[in-house]
């Protein structure tokens, strides 16, 4: 079948094997090595003509000229395995065997925040009427799924203390794109377009960062941090400036320290003219303890997979979700979701779809984002409460704490004294 | 309630290891007049059993396809999901594992995603596909960034056929580069108006994005449409980005074969819920050229140290993490557990199922649009053009009102093309997959002739 290995150049399918082989060689040695033992074969080379895992009911319509034109027929089928199910399934069971996972042991990682994934949220967001739902019902069909969408926005603002919410963004990295396209609306609509392009990131910051500043159109400059990975605010004062258009800041930062300056380096940007946004990924340290809405941040994505326990399926579906300050909020995604009195009777509401947004940045996503991962979320946050989340981010930072001090006779610790959710070695 | 094991009793004893008193002695690096005064303002949680209730009272106002039978397409389909497809992908082996950072515990996770890609490029007719993107729309904007990051042309041309959703994802992403975006309208049979494409085609472009089938359902003259691109410039013609549906090719030709640079699709009717919209999954498909601008995660076959077979991440200086300012894309996180999703599903069907699940909706659809087109008031609105599973129908009565009617009556029953934007307005577009039973169809027709008198 269309093996990728043999469409690869050489020299990069061997990022992790002897790099002196040709192509060939490696297709042979790759057939004559431990595939055929100790290794799961590919689908392929299980396929066996005729067999068949799925059989469907014979058409129960008039046979009827599709009139397809034979130059747009398929003229041979894909070259994809023939088995049957039951060895599908041991198949795809073997493979599985092979993965470290979370509900077999932990995962230590700081930003990546491999938390538990409890079950219920599972059940949840299978139920018959949330899982089959089409993306293009009318609003009516739909009243349970806007209402549950409207109040997990509210929820994500009161932890975070922002003043509205975008569910829309897939991911971390498409949070990031979307918060920075807000905020170049912002300053569109400032008429301050095509003067503010440049974007302050510390030199620690995820590759997604930069990589977006790319996407918005804007150019990124490093800003060295001290040895604390804090960003040192002489240094922010000389890189200020009329074209700045605003700071990324991770914080907790990839060390597992927090900004003490945090306050300070948003009333400088801000003075400036500028826009802070910050990367969220270490948003498990802070539930209950810290609010980056009320501390002079104007833009934060989320990443639902990390803080907020849905799992991460080995690289994604994740869900990265922005909280926005009030200035902000007209240039979200559309559509926004809209809570409606309803005047015939009086408590009652209704919810809509809302896309006449002329300020809009527009859509990141076809639909609505991955509601199914908005359901677990909003699973774990109602079984949780405020107290909860509080416990949660504290939990993660004894934790850590905990076993930093267990490892401070065996190890060298660059960064002393108490850490966030993570530390470094 | 909470999910962490730590007892008050135990934290203490741990913060005595630890060698504090209290909590916030943690916290020294947290200035205190940022911390938060007070308790988050949440209402109050609730047990397991109380959680479950109130998301199925919520689940229970919606009429979703469990409760309607589904005639709604345009991205997004009913298809039949076998029930081994999410017995695996439930298997929290898949599930609570992490990306595949470090492939010597991942190895699971890495062949299933190589085997995705694999399938994934015999279904396009291409040399190569990657780990997925997030959805449909996006690998849209993605397939635009390659094509102007390898053509060097800031101005994109699109058929007008092209899903109205997908297209402002594109707009959006578009945005910041200052990527024009020309539309090209489609003619009076609802396809591509080869004329304007060519006049259009007089000036330089980056891509030319078309779809197969189009958001009518209409099937595209896609070979004539393609070599009208390449013949635009002998050395340097825009990438064709091809916008696909999955499952429409067991029957249709693969868009590698009729000379697409670029394919994506929505690879929801692989198998996947319909779930509102997402988590749903990118596919991005390609020829070997333009691999180095490929955007996402690859994964590749190798072999370790001691010689044994093995999968890992490959081609990673594409990528952010390496690239940084420079790469041509910001994903990180593909959509692996949708890929798997995918995968065992495409794995289950195998060639011969694929093409029964495109032939089985494509009888059933040509029975129920004859059926259709002979109720007064009603006919397609394209009927001399060729179509698969999914057609239009002109209405007199407004779209919105039968789709009411159809509702009472237990039928999704099809999508209002007005909610792409007033220059729809009047059309019903309509889906049938394998999963519709002529007794169904022919209850629907019923219902119909009902809703528009």
């Amino acid at each position: 079948m269309g093996d990728n290995l043999k469409k690869i150049p050489v020299g990069d399918a061997a990022a992790a094997g002897p790099c002196d082989a040709t192509i060939d060689e490696r297709t042979a040695a790759l057939g004559a090595s431990g595939w055929s033992s100790a290794c799961e074969p590919l689908s392929i080379d299980l396929s066996q003509p005729g067999r068949r895992g799925l059989y469907l009911p014979a058409s129960d319509v008039p046979e009827t000229d599709l009139e397809i034109a034979d130059d747009l027929q398929r003229s041979h089928p894909p070259d994809w395995p023939e088995m049957s199910e039951s060895e599908v399934v041991r198949h795809f069971t073997r493979m599985s065997a092979k993965n470290h996972h979370v509900d077999k042991h932990l995962y230590p990682l700081g930003s990546c925040t491999m938390k538990y994934n409890p079950k219920i949220n599972e059940l949840t967001a299978r139920l018959e009427g949330l899982i089959d739902l089409h993306p293009l019902q009318r609003d009516e069909d739909i009243q349970g799924a806007l209402a549950l969408m409207w109040e997990l926005e509210r929820l994500l603002t009161a932890v975070s203390g922002f003043d509205a919410v975008s569910l829309q963004p897939a991911a971390g990295a498409q949070g990031e794109l979307t918060g920075l396209m807000v905020i170049r609306a912002y300053h569109e609509a400032n008429g301050q377009g095509e003067k503010r392009r440049r974007i302050l990131l510390p030199d620690s910051a995820h590759g997604t960062n930069p990589a977006s500043v790319t996407l918005n159109g804007w150019v990124s400059q490093e800003l060295k941090s001290d040895e604390h990975g804090h960003v040192d605010l002489k240094t922010l004062e000389e890189a200020l400036g009329d074209d700045l258009a605003g700071l990324m800041i991770t914080n907790p930062n990839t060390l597992g320290l927090f900004e003490p300056n945090i306050d300070r380096i948003c009333e400088l940007v801000h003075e400036a003219g500028g826009l802070v946004y910050m990367d969220g990924a270490n948003f498990n340290a802070l539930m209950g303890i810290v609010q980056p809405g009320k501390v002079g941040v104007d833009v934060m994505h989320f990443n639902l997979h990390k803080t907020f326990s849905t799992p991460h399926g080995g690289g994604g579906p994740g869900s990265g979700p922005i909280g926005v300050v009030a200035r902000l909020e007209p240039f979200l995604p559309v559509p926004r979701i809209v809570q409606d009195e309803v005047p015939e009777v009086p408590g009652e509401v209704r919810y809509r779809t809302d896309w006449d947004r002329p300020q809009s940045i527009g859509k990141v996503h076809a639909g609505f984002g991955n509601f199914g991962i908005m359901v677990r979320v909003y699973t774990y946050i109602r079984a949780l409460e405020g107290e909860g989340l509080a416990w949660a981010s504290r939990q993660a930072i004894v934790n850590a704490n905990y076993l930093m001090h267990q490892l401070t006779d065996d190890y060298e610790l660059p960064y002393p004294g108490p850490c966030m959710h993570e530390f470094v070695l | 309630m909470h999910y962490t094991p730590t007892t008050p009793e135990e934290e203490r004893s741990m913060l005595q290891a630890i060698g504090v008193e209290r909590f916030e002695e943690l916290l020294a690096g947290v200035p205190e007049h940022l911390r938060l005064k007070d308790a988050l303002s949440i209402p109050a949680g609730c047990s397991e059993p109380e959680v479950r209730s109130e998301l199925e009272e919520l689940a229970a106002r919606n009429h979703g396809s469990g409760r309607q039978i589904c005639f709604a397409g345009c991205g997004a389909y009913d298809h039949y999901i076998p029930a081994a497809v999410d017995t695996i992908v439930s298997r929290s082996e898949f599930t609570t594992a992490y990306t595949p950072y470090q492939p010597e515990v991942s190895q699971g996770t890495l062949q299933v995603i190589y085997e995705f890609q694999s399938l994934v490029a015999e279904l396009m007719g291409m040399d190569v596909a990657n780990a997925s993107l997030y959805d449909g729309g996006h690998a849209l904007a993605e397939g635009v960034l390659l094509a102007e990051a390898t053509r060097g042309v800031p101005r994109v041309l699109y058929s007008e056929g092209i899903n109205p959703h997908y297209l402002k994802v594109v707009a959006t992403y578009a945005s910041g580069l200052g990527i024009s975006l020309v539309p090209i309208p489609l003619g009076a049979d609802g396809r591509t108006e080869t004329g304007a494409l060519e006049a259009a085609l007089k000036e330089p472009a980056s891509a030319v994005l078309l779809a197969q089938p189009n958001i009518y359902g209409c099937l595209e003259d896609v070979r004539r449409l393609s070599a009208l691109v390449k013949g635009a410039d002998e050395k340097k013609p825009p990438l064709v980005v091809a916008a696909v549906y999955p499952a429409s090719l067991g029957l249709l030709e693969p868009p590698g074969d009729w000379g697409a640079d670029v394919a994506v699709a929505e690879g929801q009717s692989l198998g996947l819920p319909l779930s509102l919209g997402g988590p749903y999954l990118g596919l991005f498909a390609c020829r070997i050229e333009h691999i180095r601008r490929m955007p996402g995660r690859l994964i590749g076959r190798t072999l370790d140290r001691d010689g044994r077979g093995s999968y890992v991440l490959t081609l990673q200086t594409r990528e952010q993490h390496i690239r940084r300012a420079k790469a041509t894309s910001n994903i990180c996180t593909n959509q692996g557990l949708m890929a798997t999703w995918a995968t065992v599903y495409m794995t289950l069907l195998g060639p011969q199922g694929l093409k029964q699940v495109a032939e089985l909706g494509a009888r059933k659809a040509h029975y129920l649009a004859d059926r259709l087109a002979g109720i007064p008031g009603v006919s397609l609105t394209f009927p001399d053009t060729p179509f698969l599973n999914e057609f239009t129908l002109s209405l007199e009565a407004d779209p919105r009102t039968v789709l009411d009617r159809l509702a009472e009556t237990g039928f999704l029953g099809g999508v209002d093309l007005a909610r792409f934007g007033r220059d729809y307005h009047g059309h019903l577009t309509i889906a049938v997959t394998e999963r519709r039973t002529r007794r169904q169809l022919d209850a629907f027709v019923e219902a119909f002739t009902s809703a528009v008198a």
